[in-house]
């Protein structure tokens, strides 16, 4: 008995320094999800309550400060643009022939009806900044091993005050999140699916969202394709592209 | 015999004025305080009716549950087939499609950047098909202030305050920034055809109106309605009738288990308006009792009165054999002419002043906070009932009186009149 003692005590100082501080894992994965330039061509499937409906768009983005995105199907969406430049988010409509700032509480509109406000679309991925990363645990998704960690909120501007991650332990990927509202509230929940390897990155093919407190199925968000570090148009990026 | 005791009220003015004077001015109160509230109530049951409930509402189960947030998503779909089936089933009845909604309206700059920017509360009616009644239902052409009423799809009519807020002037373009039925963003032009005026501080701080094609297009709502409102012939709501017809509807179509089933509501249980129309319902009762109440205690001390100066009048009568009984019962008979003719009096005056004020007294201007849907201008209402809610009270209420103070006319001792005529 005093022999496996022996051997638990010697092991357990490994085991810690086996597993990666809450800080390094965030810095995984942004090596696998961030990247200089980006150019998506997504299906967004939204399952809602009564219909569901497929909107495909186009997205042309530099790191996380700039995206420009032009939705082409259905018909009722199609020409819609939207420009993100930092923290300035416009949406230009072809109907009204108006670009419209989106601010305020604007920001936490669904997009396009589906689980995703603006305000989502307009977080800074660049988590280290303003929370306090610690690994809570272990637990398997999906048949992958993941760490849990937790993410509490050290500013007062975010929109989750704690968010859960099951990061994967070998592609460093986040299997499944959860956002909850300062008083424990469950608000939003994803998880990725279809992982497949983009270059030298681990990257999700399907990404579902689940916005906990509307009645639908959630929404799918579909990668059809996507290139990383590619030249983007410099006059996407400015607002004359909206017109 | 009554020719006897009418010359003696008119002979013996003393004997008459008072009690005539009290149960005049009883009558006229309670007739003018009836009119008065049936016309508040009545006023407010039928704004709400009208611009908000209709006699019923049909709408989706959920729909109703969630009925302040204007939840759109849940509307009712295939709208035109199902009013179609209202309109075969219930053919004495009016039925139309209503949509709420919420956004922003925004005015653009000559460089079509935002000028200004409110939010809104809107009402989508169907204002353009030929036979159709809404305008004249809201009175919207009456409330107009600039501009007309809208002649196709892509025209809004906003509150007169809202406008000038946005600095907008009919002919100018506006921007209206909503969501979807799907819940996506909607951002839709239309052009400010007029402004009206409310005259309800919730509605003119931001409301618009607009044709339901324009707003079905805008929202995405193709073939669906949020509510459907039904309104009985005559234009008063039938309560009892609408809660049969919510009964009957209900047994019929809702389905606990569908979320989407749609669901009748009769106009008493939306926008809290039971208890006013209960108020409705007691209020005769509340306002004779109070009058009978107070009425008979003025009357009876009148009588008292009356008593205490006719009291040598009551000892003769009584020394000279009459019975007390015969003249009890002619001071019941003297009190129900009294009580007929103030009670007359009472009425006509009553019924005069209810006609004056039946043009309304402007209260918007105290009510500008008010988020409630609630008429600006309140008005008297002359009904059936006012022509009579104060006459036979005013009667019951003096003969009443009389008959308590007379009851001292049996306490005299028969045998002590003659000592109280000479003292």
């Amino acid at each position: 008995m005093k022999i496996i003692n022996i051997i638990i005590a010697l092991m357990i100082p490994g085991v810690l320094a086996a597993q990666p501080s809450g800080d390094e894992i965030l810095d995984r994965i942004d090596e696998n999800m961030s990247s200089e330039t980006r150019h998506v061509i997504s299906k967004m499937v939204i399952h809602g309550t009564r219909a569901t409906r497929t909107i495909e768009s186009e997205t042309w983005s530099v790191g996380n400060e700039k995206a420009y995105t032009e939705y082409l199907a259905p018909a009722r969406e199609k020409g819609t643009k939207m420009l993100k430049l930092e923290d300035q988010l416009w949406i230009y409509s072809p109907g009204t022939d108006r670009t419209i700032r989106i601010s305020g509480h604007m920001l936490r509109q669904s997009v396009m009806g589906s689980d995703l406000s603006y305000e989502d679309m307009m977080d800074d991925p660049e988590l280290r900044d303003k929370y306090d990363a610690v690994v809570t645990g272990s637990e398997e998704i999906n048949g992958a091993g993941c760490w849990v960690v937790e993410m509490h909120a050290n500013a007062p501007d975010v929109a989750y005050q704690l968010r859960k991650v099951w990061v994967d332990k070998v592609r460093y990927l986040p299997l499944k999140e959860e956002l909850y509202a300062k008083s424990g509230t469950l608000l939003k929940k994803t998880e990725l699916f279809d992982i497949r390897k983009v270059g030298n990155r681990w990257y999700p093919r399907k990404i579902v969202f689940k916005d906990m407190l509307k009645k639908g199925g959630g929404t799918e968000f579909i990668v059809e394709e996507i290139e990383f570090n590619v030249e983007v148009p410099e006059h996407l990026l400015s607002k004359a592209a909206l017109r | 015999m009554l020719r006897f005791f009418i010359k003696g009220l008119i002979r013996d003015r003393q004997r008459s004025l008072l009690p005539i004077i009290v149960v005049t001015l009883g009558v006229m109160l309670t007739v003018l305080g009836h009119t008065w509230i049936t016309g508040i109530l009545g006023d407010v049951i039928d704004f709400n009716a009208r611009f908000s409930t209709g006699h019923v509402k049909v709408m989706t189960s959920e729909y109703f549950e969630n009925i302040d947030q204007m939840p759109n998503d849940l509307a009712l779909l295939e709208s035109e087939a199902f009013i179609a089936e209202l309109q075969e089933k219930y053919p004495d009845m009016t039925w139309v499609e209503r949509i709420s909604f919420g956004g922003l309206i925004d005015a653009p700059d000559e460089e079509g950047e935002t000028r200004a920017q409110g939010p809104a509360a809107g009402m989508a009616l169907d204002l353009l098909s030929p036979e159709s009644q809404e305008a004249e239902r809201l009175n919207l052409q009456n409330i107009l202030i600039k501009g007309t009423l809208p002649t196709s799809p892509d025209e809004v009519i906003l509150s007169d305050e809202f406008a000038s807020r946005l600095e907008v002037e009919p002919d100018d373009q506006v921007t209206l920034i909503t969501t979807t039925m799907y819940g996506a963003m909607s951002i839709t032009n239309f052009t400010v055809c007029g402004t009206i005026k409310f005259g309800v501080g919730a509605l003119d701080r931001g409301g618009i109106i607009a044709d339901i094609s324009g707003i079905r297009y805008a929202l995405d709502m193709e073939d669906a309605t949020g509510e459907i409102l039904g309104y009985f012939p005559g234009g008063e709501y039938p309560d009892e009738k609408a809660i049969t017809l919510t009964e009957n509807f209900n047994n019929k179509y809702a389905d606990e288990e569908d979320r989407f089933s749609p669901v009748m509501v009769p106009l008493r249980d939306q926008n809290s308006l039971t208890g006013m129309i209960d108020i409705i319902g007691y209020m005769s009762g509340i306002i004779i009792s109070i009058f009978m109440i107070a009425m008979a205690i003025v009357l009876w001390n009148a009588g008292l009165l009356g008593g205490l100066r006719r009291y040598g009048e009551m000892g003769l009568r009584l020394a000279i054999g009459e019975h007390k009984g015969h003249i009890y019962r002619s001071l019941l008979s003297e009190s129900v002419v009294i009580g007929i003719v103030g009670s007359v009096i009472g009425t006509l005056i009553g019924l005069l002043f209810a006609s004056l004020m039946s043009k309304g007294i402007d209260f918007s201007d105290m009510m500008e906070g008010s988020t409630m849907m609630m008429p600006g201008v309140y008005r008297t209402q002359i009904t059936l009932e006012s022509y009579y809610i104060g006459f036979f009270p005013g009667v019951l209420a003096t003969v009443f009186g009389t008959a308590l103070a007379g009851i001292g006319i049996y306490k005299r001792q028969t045998a002590n009149l003659f000592k109280e005529l000479q003292a």
